[in-house]
């Protein structure tokens, strides 16, 4: 059986304010997905219900089965760490449930290889707390990778980083996806970034999927202008893929201010 | 590739030394802890060469020379022991206070459970002739009974709450007021005696203890060890901040109110019978911390040994600055505990938790 995401009609209610009402998507594993929309759209509502940890209305299944929290890979969007620990110590971490009194080697060494492949081996021995916001979100997101998840949920987990780590870190996720098939889905707000990095684009708006698809159908100059309120110019780059220009907000439209009134 | 390999081989040789280190200071901890215990031992109102403590130890509780023996194994011997314990338990209940509280400045009687086992030894003192017990065993085991009650409360509070630190101290902050003010009523209703006798409770004091109360609270202790073996690497994933530990699949709120239970204890089982012995479980975890970080596997022993440390010190000091009338070491440990809380926060001012 082919591993997938599918989302049935799912709800996620904050007091009495719907934050997310009714989406539905059927997502097949091997790709990366981007989650695209202006704030307070429900990308992070989203994630959080899917990695389980607010309970939401409808079915989430993954693989024909409820999510399990301990198998998956959920990078929340708030994860400072002010702890005295030493980066390698945080990375070892991510396998937090297998650890006993004495670590083998074997995983001392995954985790370092981790590191390696994130390009900062060389921080392994400093403390976590020496480390600058993007630093951080590196360490944090190879930890996630330790775990070797089947499905891994990052929620604005490359918005601190720098341009190359940005592309280092997508590629990074591109070959992950190619060698064991998973299913990456993330939460960003850089449109070409997501239009560059990612098989499929979701677009939320208001708590409710409008867009699913490649990124030629979803993002288009009246997309942009109906959900973000933006004009922008889609120029055609050497890469293939347009980079999105954004020229100016659009005014908004005198009459539904007078429908708010 | 072979610097890539050498890289690793470096990250994992740099992570192996540092484990070293870390073990190498918890022994070295550890001896310090032999050495105080044995200077805690030759040191009191009648002194005792080493020579005469070996024997004495050698020769047992049935040795021949009754003097030595009587001294050593029926007077000092139940109060050094016990020193180590509380000590122990209050630096480990501090760690693990601290952690799941993630405050530097959380100990084991943050959430109230001094002032809970205050008021159960006062209200014994007052009452305990009621209560159809030996007298030595009715002010701990109310003690005891009135911390476990102001554990329940809190732990009621948070199974309604949810247990975050917020309501976790909270909760702990209106149980400490709650007990306090009991407290005031049963001193202002007390007879001078009576009043004296509360007071010196409030005072520990290792004087108190024998082999009885060393027995029990080593049961407790290690009852407890266990449960806090296993919840080693949550309590570290903890440290990440709650969103992290939970993304991870830690289940928080669970290790939260476990190690919550587990504090309570240990507390309990420290303050019963030796009475309130303060900044030990505040100190020694930052010293703990200080000297291995956040890796609860060194940290938790380390934490315990500091704590047995400092109180078994602050009793050869006792001793040693008024050999006739002993200074009740929980003053001790509370005068120079200020000097050392200003150190730790010297060194450390910010960031993390200190």
């Amino acid at each position: 059986m082919t591993m997938r995401l599918v989302l049935k009609d799912v709800v996620v209610q904050h007091d009495r304010t719907r934050v997310l009402s009714g989406v539905s998507a059927s997502i097949a594993a091997g790709q990366i997905v981007g989650l695209i929309g202006p704030n307070g759209a429900g990308k992070s509502t989203l994630l959080n219900a899917i990695a389980g940890q607010s309970s939401s209305g409808g079915k989430i299944l993954w693989c024909g089965k409820p999510v399990d929290m301990r198998k998956i890979g959920f990078m929340p969007q708030q994860c400072q760490v002010r702890a005295e620990l030493s980066v390698l110590e945080v990375i070892l971490l991510g396998r937090h449930e297998q650890l006993g009194w004495r670590i083998a080697d074997e995983t001392v060494g995954a985790a370092s290889r981790i590191l390696a492949f994130f390009g900062i081996g060389d921080l392994a021995a400093r403390g976590m707390q020496t480390l600058s916001g993007g630093q951080q979100q590196l360490v944090l997101l190879a930890q996630r990778l330790l775990r070797e998840p089947q499905l891994l949920l990052l929620d604005e987990s490359t918005s601190a980083l720098d341009v190359r780590h940005q592309m280092h870190v997508l590629n990074l996720l591109k070959d992950y996806v190619a060698a064991t098939g998973a299913l990456v889905l993330i939460a960003v707000h850089d449109l070409n970034l997501a239009a560059r990095h990612s098989d499929t684009i979701m677009l939320l708006n208001g708590g409710r999927l409008v867009g699913h698809g490649t990124l030629a159908t979803v993002i288009t100059p009246d997309v942009l202008r109906s959900v973000y309120g933006i004009e922008a110019e889609f120029i055609p780059s050497s890469s293939g893929v347009p980079v999105i220009l954004p020229l100016a907000p659009t005014l908004i439209q005198p009459e539904t201010i007078k429908e708010t009134r | 590739m072979t610097s890539f390999s050498s890289g690793l081989e470096g990250m994992r040789d740099g992570f192996r030394r540092a484990s070293a280190r870390r073990t190498s200071v918890l022994i070295g901890a550890f001896i310090g802890l032999v050495l105080l215990t044995v200077l805690d031992l030759v040191t009191g109102p009648s002194g005792m060469p080493l020579v005469d403590l070996w024997h004495g130890l050698l020769a047992g509780p049935a040795g021949n020379d009754r003097m030595v023996a009587t001294i050593l194994w029926q007077l000092r011997m139940p109060q050094t022991v016990m020193g180590v314990l509380v000590g122990a338990c209050l630096g480990l209940a501090g760690l693990q206070m601290q952690t799941i509280l993630g405050n530097p400045l959380a100990s084991p009687f943050t959430l109230g459970f001094s002032a809970a086992a205050g008021f159960g030894a006062a209200l014994a003192i007052m009452f305990g002739s009621l209560i159809p017990l030996p007298g030595f065993l009715v002010v701990p085991a109310c003690a005891f009974a009135m911390t476990l009650v102001a554990c329940g409360l809190v732990y009621l509070i948070a199974r309604l709450r949810g247990s975050t630190p917020e309501i976790l101290v909270l909760g702990g902050i209106a149980v400490l007021f709650f007990f306090q003010s009991l407290q005031s009523l049963l001193q202002f209703l007390a007879s001078p005696e009576v009043l004296q006798q509360i007071v010196f409770w409030m005072f520990g004091s290792l004087l108190k203890s024998t082999w009885t109360s060393v027995a029990v609270t080593a049961a407790i202790a290690c009852a407890c060890l266990p449960f806090i073996a296993r919840s080693t690497w949550a309590l570290t994933t903890l440290r990440l901040g709650d969103a992290n530990a939970r993304s991870l699949g830690l289940s928080v709120e669970n290790i939260r109110r476990h190690t919550f239970l587990i504090v309570a204890l240990l507390t309990a089982a420290a303050v019963s019978f030796v009475g309130t012995i303060g900044f030990v479980g505040l100190i020694a975890p930052h010293v703990a911390r200080a000297l291995v970080g956040e890796d609860h596997r060194f940290s938790l022993p380390l934490a315990a040994v500091t704590g047995a440390i400092i109180l078994i010190g602050a009793s050869v000091f006792g001793k040693f600055i008024s050999p006739a009338a002993v200074i009740p070491v929980g003053i001790i440990t509370a005068v120079a505990g200020v000097p050392m809380l200003f150190a730790v926060i010297a060194k450390r001012g910010q960031g993390g938790m200190a």
